[in-house]
């Protein structure tokens, strides 16, 4: 997901000032323009927090306090892989909360970080919306229900495919 | 006084004017519709218990220490986010609420250390009140676990010179964050994360307090219910035990200001929420730039000298002033009566103002009195007293509040005025529109939340083009009040006005060349001034100190008048006050023609009156003006000059003319808080008292009458700033004499009709008052002009453009024009004696990156800027906020000399000098200009002060 094209922090600007124009500047549109970037970008660094405020006519305070109340929107580049493990209520009655710490052993990270060589962040989320099919897990945005260690792991396989 | 607490309501003040009735805990209340039942509550006197509420901020809803059970509504409502509605039945205490109030504040403190005993706000902690009201006795969740302090805490942030953030006590009610938003308006501070996580942040990650956008104007500091913002002087010396009300004396915005003392140690200053101008809320320099009164450059001894290269020598206050008028009256046998004069400061009080211009009046026995109002709003006082029939703004601060159209001119409010600029953003954020005229791309044409709709970016000098060009298109566009203009304005003048402005070569079209400003633009805000709904012009010194800056403040008016935008709240034409006391020391009959109220001398009525009251003969002859008092010393007729609290030899313009000047008189009294730059060429030094020290008035920008009250004794041996002069006047041979300070203002307004209902009593009573306050407004003057001008019918003024002579050339291609920075005040004195310098060290040349460039210059550099007058060397600063060909400093520090460059063009009418357009040419330069080093010398020289004797 990561750019190598951005790692100049220059071009990070211009696709920075990109993704607002985009949008017309509107401060309105900065849930979308952030969106936006984390997509492009693969993270939401600091350093494009004041071009963004300065585009959007907003303060750099504004836009840090709407960009680090967003689990989604991250500081550093993530793994390739990205999975998000449900221990919400229903899935930690569902031994969600075990789960995690096997699959974290297992690939050598801890919960909410990514792995020495960038292949795998694994990450709490507080619900998926699939109690149903608890426990619930989501890689690379696709939902797995009912989810054991080796369901996980087809599914860590079909996103690095 | 003890300690003043404000009463605190919790929410805002609702404007509706139907009223609502509601029983809170038994007990009828009617208050007016969309108040919240917390404010309807505490209205009376049932303190529902809250931590997030503050009444100058909107209602918040997330502390849940104010819930409150409403009969008939489901569960536990927080008072502050609900409004009331008629026949409620609200009970504010039950034990149900107790319970849950209980609950909530264990929460809060199981997350809070528990060193109040040992913390900085012991005393004035609202968490600790709360704690107290509510009946906390025990946390059961226990102090283990993850938390925010201890070994959890974030280093405190420091890096605010006079405040601290320890995240550590916060709990994040978002006070401070909502405070920065509403109320300064800056958006400098937000909640970063969420939930456990959540804390506040000033800026991005890698900001700390004082390299983020914050203004340091302290309304967070103010907000804190805990000890998570607080003034570094409260960490040090404890939380005050009584209180003063004064008034600031810094700008002329006049902000009203709880003093916050330990005996006559000030530890800090609160604004006072009853303060009409400032209504609770300060700046930076307000707030917290008040350490120089304190300040060990500080002179607090008479002293004399018979030469300016004598070292200056210690004496009595005896010895002093019968010294100075020795010389004056030795030099008076000599050289005539009229050989002397004296200047007087907006600084000052009305009091002291008054009692230097008598002196100069009845014991010198001239008019030769002139004010610094003369290099600021002298062409305010000589356009609006031609038009309108006075010599001030038309509105108070709060019309803004009722504002559709903001129309800016040569003013930066949120440097220069940034309590009023606050104002105007919150109003500005609610919709309305606005306009700026100035070269320069000042912050309000584009910070957080506030754009302009039109920057008209003129060059320095074409005010006066660019204003008929507006008046054209209101006049051929058939915009108009007919209906206003024929019932208020003599019909003949407009029609002369009608027809002058219609003309073609008045056009936008015909003038954009000159002002540089595209026709269209000029054209979309005309209508948008004229069609917008209320309009207002705030205008600073960028109109007035132009050759034309008379020209141009009639011209305003005449924009005003037709369009009908005057007599009401939310239009008007606002002159923006550089300076605390400039209103104050104009209405006190400081110029050398008029009397107090804008008398003329020649007046024969007005005279007797002042002559029967005084005891002398005066006279009927107007005196010099400043810059008539510097020529006739350079030609050898004018040779003593008192000077109160002005530093002219800074803050005047051609430094080298007004140094010769003074070089060539044979004594000059300077009367100051420390041995300025005029200092250097004075005989005598009278050593002043400052503001915290002063018993009197203060009249700002909206003409407030304001008290000033003393918090310590005077450091200069107990002598009042009036009392010197009254023995001055006496040692002189006349007698003036006062009691007090309010002896003082029984006679202005005695001998004052827009004064005659002024006394300190009153102001002591009721509060501050703005004039006229006479019989026909008892109780003073908010908006002027209301039913008929002052004058009678409004007068329309041919305003021709007329270009200024400064031109620029091949050898001078830049036009340099001048401004202020919000860290600094003028020149300097008091701000730099104070951390405030920390934002702003030296003053710096900006130049738009193109004419850097061609010059050679980088960022930082040295450079010299020479004009036809003179040439200093200052730090380059490359800056897009100034348009091609222009170029713009500040003159806060004196090694600057802002005015060695500046000209001696000044305006036609007032000869208020022309500081905003020089034409220049910049180059690059490793050292010093000549007469820098020629200051340095200087500072070696007349500086000197002979050493004391050991007292063995």
């Amino acid at each position: 997901m990561t750019n190598p094209f951005l790692d100049d922090a220059l071009d990070l600007v211009t696709a920075t000032e990109n993704a607002c124009a985009r949008h017309h500047n509107d401060p309105a549109a900065l849930l979308e323009i952030l969106h936006d970037l984390q997509e492009e970008v693969g993270h939401v660094p600091q350093v494009i927090l004041p071009t963004i405020a300065k585009a959007l006519n907003l303060s750099r305070a504004e836009v840090h306090g709407v960009v680090s109340f967003y689990h989604d929107f991250h500081e550093t580049a993530g793994g390739t892989v990205r999975v998000q493990v449900c221990r919400a209520e229903a899935c930690q009655s569902m031994g969600a909360l075990d789960l995690i710490e096997r699959i974290c052993r297992r690939h050598g990270v801890t919960l909410g970080e990514t792995s020495a060589d960038g292949g795998i962040t694994i990450e709490p989320v507080y619900c998926l919306g699939n109690c149903a099919l608890s426990p619930a897990a989501m890689v690379n945005g696709r939902p797995v229900g009912r989810v054991t260690e080796e369901r996980l792991d087809r599914a860590i396989r079909e996103a690095r495919a | 006084m003890a300690i003043l607490k404000e009463p605190d309501f919790g929410t805002p003040k609702s404007k509706a004017a139907t009223m609502v009735s509601l029983e809170i805990d038994g007990i009828k209340v009617s208050v007016p519709e969309g108040t919240s039942v917390m404010r309807a509550a505490r209205q009376v006197g049932q303190e529902v218990p809250s931590l997030c509420a503050a009444d100058m901020l909107d209602a918040w809803g997330s502390c849940r220490m104010c819930l409150v059970e409403i009969e008939g509504a489901r569960g536990t409502p927080a008072s502050c986010t609900t409004p009331v509605r008629e026949g409620m039945k609200v009970k504010t205490q039950t034990q149900r609420l107790e319970k849950i109030r209980r609950g909530v504040m264990e929460l809060y403190i199981s997350d809070h250390p528990l060193d109040c005993l040992t913390c900085a706000a012991n005393g004035d902690c609202e968490l600790q009140d709360t704690a107290g009201e509510v009946g906390l006795r025990d946390v059961r969740y226990g102090f283990e676990g993850e938390k925010h302090f201890g070994a959890g805490a974030d280093p405190k942030d420091e890096s605010n010179p006079y405040f601290t953030f320890d995240s550590s006590k916060c709990i994040v009610c978002s006070r401070c964050v909502r405070a920065c938003e509403e109320v300064q308006g800056t958006f400098a501070l937000t909640i970063q994360g969420r939930g456990f996580d959540s804390k506040v942040s000033a800026g991005i990650m890698a900001d700390d307090f004082f390299g983020s956008e914050c203004v340091s104007c302290g309304a967070c500091v103010q907000a804190c219910p805990t000890a998570t913002l607080r003034e570094k002087a409260v960490h040090e010396h404890g939380v005050p035990n009584r209180s003063v009300l004064t008034t600031c004396a810094y700008c002329g915005v006049g902000c009203s200001f709880k003093a916050e003392l330990q005996g006559d140690q000030v530890i800090r200053m609160v604004p006072h929420k009853d303060g009409g101008a400032n209504e609770g809320h300060s700046c930076v320099k307000g707030r917290f730039a008040w350490g120089y009164a304190t300040h060990k450059d500080r002179v607090t001894t008479p002293m004399i000298r018979e030469k300016t290269t004598d070292p200056w020598k210690e004496v009595s206050w005896d010895e002093a002033i019968h010294y100075a008028a020795q010389r004056f009256r030795t030099i008076q046998e000599k050289h005539g009566k009229g050989s002397i004069g004296g200047i007087t400061s907006s600084r000052c009080t009305n009091e002291e103002v008054y009692a230097v211009q008598k002196l100069i009046r009845a014991a010198f026995g001239n008019n030769n009195v002139d004010t610094c109002a003369r290099v600021c709003h002298s062409p305010t006082g000589y356009g609006l007293k031609t038009t309108l029939g006075t010599s001030a703004g038309t509105q108070d601060f709060k019309s803004v509040e009722q504002s559709d159209v903001i129309l800016v001119i040569g003013a930066n409010p949120t440097d220069g005025h940034p309590v009023f600029a606050s104002r105007m953003k919150k109003r500005l954020r609610e919709g309305a529109k606005l306009i700026v005229a100035d070269p320069r791309r000042i912050d309000l044409v584009r910070s957080p939340h506030v754009a302009a709709s039109h920057h008209l970016q003129l060059r320095p000098g074409t005010n006066v083009a660019l204003m008929n060009a507006l008046a054209h298109v209101v006049v051929t566009e058939g915009l108009v009040d007919e209906a206003f203009v024929a019932e208020r304005c003599e019909a003949r003048e407009f029609d002369r006005w009608r027809t002058f402005v219609a003309e073609e070569r008045n056009s936008p079209e015909a003038l954009e060349e000159k002002t540089g400003v595209p026709a269209d633009d000029v054209r979309a805000a005309a209508r948008l001034y004229a069609t917008g709904g209320n309009a207002a012009i705030y205008y600073g010194l960028g109109v007035t100190e132009h050759s034309q800056g008379s020209t141009m403040v009639m011209a305003m008016a005449n924009l005003a008048m037709a369009t009908g935008n005057i007599g009401r709240e939310g239009v008007g034409i606002n002159p923006l006050r550089g300076q605390n006391n400039v209103q104050g020391s104009c209405d006190m009959g400081s110029f050398p023609h008029e009397f107090s109220g804008y008398r003329h001398v020649s007046d024969d009525k007005v005279r007797t009156l002042f002559e029967g009251d005084w005891g002398v003969k005066l006279s009927p002859e107007p005196g010099l003006r400043i810059p008539n008092m510097f020529a006739a010393a350079v030609e050898g007729s004018f040779r003593g000059l008192f000077v109160q609290g002005e530093d002219i030899a800074q803050s005047d313009p051609n430094t080298r003319h007004v140094t010769a000047a003074l070089e060539a008189m044979e004594c000059i009294v300077v009367q100051d808080l420390f041995l300025n730059e005029t200092a250097a060429y004075a005989h005598v030094f009278f050593p002043g008292t400052s503001f915290l020290e002063k018993d009197g008035t203060f009249t700002n920008a909206e003409r407030r009458i304001n008290r000033v009250r003393p918090v310590m004794a005077e450091k200069n041996g107990g002598m009042a700033e009036w009392d010197a002069v009254c023995r001055l006047a006496r040692a002189m041979g006349y007698n003036m004499h006062y009691d007090s300070a309010s002896d003082i203002m029984d006679e202005i307004a005695r001998l004052t009709p827009t004064f005659k209902g002024v006394s300190f009593a009153r102001l002591d009573r009721e509060g501050s008052m703005q004039w006229p306050v006479d019989d026909a407004a008892p109780n003073g003057t908010p908006t002027m002009h209301v039913a008929g001008f002052v004058r009678g019918k409004g007068r329309f003024m041919i305003t021709e453009y007329v270009p200024t002579e400064e031109r620029t050339n091949r050898s001078f291609p830049l036009i340099l024009t001048t401004g202020r920075i919000l860290s600094q005040y003028n020149v300097g004195a008091q701000t730099r004696r104070t951390e405030n310098s920390r934002w702003h060290e030296v003053d710096r040349l900006e130049i738009h990156p193109f004419d850097a460039e061609e010059r050679g210059i980088a960022d930082g550099d040295m450079v010299s800027i020479q004009s036809r007058m003179g040439a200093v060397t200052l730090p380059a600063m490359i800056s897009e906020r100034m348009p091609q060909g222009v170029v713009y400093t500040t003159f806060h520090h004196p090694t600057s000399g802002s005015n060695v460059i500046t000209t001696d063009q000044s305006d036609w009418a007032t000869n208020c000098p022309e500081y905003k357009v020089t034409a220049v040419q910049v180059a690059r330069s490793n050292q010093p200009s000549e007469w820098q080093m020629e200051l340095e010398n200087l500072y070696e020289t007349n500086y000197r002060r002979a050493a004391v004797e050991p007292a063995e």
